[in-house]
């Protein structure tokens, strides 16, 4: 099972976010007051390590454990950086979590999450039946 | 060991958090992204002929295999090594949670919002309900979320993904400082 390695990337990506409490309301409503230094410490930090990390496997042309050379594609702008992201933002200040926190909160004992992972599914489908129509 | 138990502090969790940019890339070139298990979810179980979910979602099933293991972690995390005290934010934010109405400090998120009786009233429906729909449709419309811009856009220094998080903020504290307050007199 090829796959297995990135369930485990995932288990230690989901057990620090919820270690360093970011999968927590309080601590995304606490970021979005100013009121503390830790959300940006964490976001910030992770930028400047994945940062250096994408410099040094660019700089020493590393390729992946299959072989191949490593690509990283350009994400292209368009209109949904402005409207979705704003629309993101205001569901993750609204609900306190983001897509990795709502799969973390559920692991962590709260199966009402539940009901917020089906909203977030039904947003996504919901986006992607308009898609022709929204301003891209 | 008893640290393990504690809440990690910043300075431990980003840097982990970077590394995993890297690591997903060394281990098949895979770009860190969350909410892409969304789109992948949908293009298994409801595609509808919708051109935007007819891909081959299997190609991409590491992807879910990544959220599952973010569940597990969350398990580890918050019920094994959890040291089961309430989320140490700063006075203030307490305070300005209380004037929303909210009096339950005790877990990671507040039990008076998320449970299942509010899922039926207005105010859960909207935390948890419109809040859950607005983070689907809208990652997926800015093309990725806090990791797949924040985090993986970031470190990659691309400019679209500095827009989009700019913007998440704007919507965020749109949404804290403007219309939370608002809906939460309303509900």
């Amino acid at each position: 099972m090829k796959n297995i390695k990135f369930l485990f990337v995932g288990v230690i990506f989901g057990l620090v976010l919820t270690k360093t409490e970011a999968v927590s309301w309080f601590r995304i409503q606490e970021m979005f007051r100013f009121q503390s230094f830790h959300m940006y410490g964490i976001i910030g930090s992770a930028v400047v390590v994945g940062a250096i990390s994408v410099y040094l496997l660019k700089h020493f042309r590393l390729r992946s454990l299959d072989n191949e050379p490593i690509i990283i594609p350009s994400k292209k702008f368009n209109k949904g950086s402005i409207i979705g992201g704003t629309i993101f933002g205001m569901g993750w200040a609204l609900s306190g979590a983001c897509p990795g926190p709502l799969y973390a909160l559920l692991g962590a004992g709260y199966p009402v999450i539940i009901a917020a992972i089906l909203s977030a599914l039904l947003g996504t489908w919901v986006y992607s039946y308009l898609r022709p129509k929204l301003p891209h | 060991m008893q640290w393990i138990f504690e809440p990690w502090p910043w300075y431990v969790s980003g840097p982990i958090i970077g590394l995993t940019v890297p690591i997903l890339l060394i281990l098949g070139n895979k770009l860190l992204g969350i909410s892409s298990s969304l789109r992948h979810t949908c293009a298994a179980i409801a595609p509808a002929k919708i051109p935007f979910l007819q891909y081959n979602w299997k190609e991409e099933s590491w992807n879910l295999f990544f959220a599952a293991g973010i569940l597990v972690g969350g398990f580890i995390g918050g019920v094994l090594l959890s040291n089961g005290q309430p989320v140490a934010i700063s006075a203030e934010t307490i305070r300005d949670i209380q004037a929303l109405g909210i009096q339950s400090f005790d877990g990671l998120i507040p039990s008076d919002v998320y449970n299942w009786e509010t899922l039926f009233s207005a105010r859960g429906f909207v935390v948890i309900v419109l809040g859950g729909f607005m983070i689907g449709f809208g990652s997926r419309y800015a093309g990725g979320c806090t990791s797949g811009h924040a985090i993986m856009g970031l470190s990659s220094l691309q400019w679209a993904s500095l827009v989009t998080v700019i913007f998440f903020f704007i919507g965020g504290l749109l949404m804290t400082w403007i219309i939370a307050p608002w809906l939460y007199t309303v509900f």
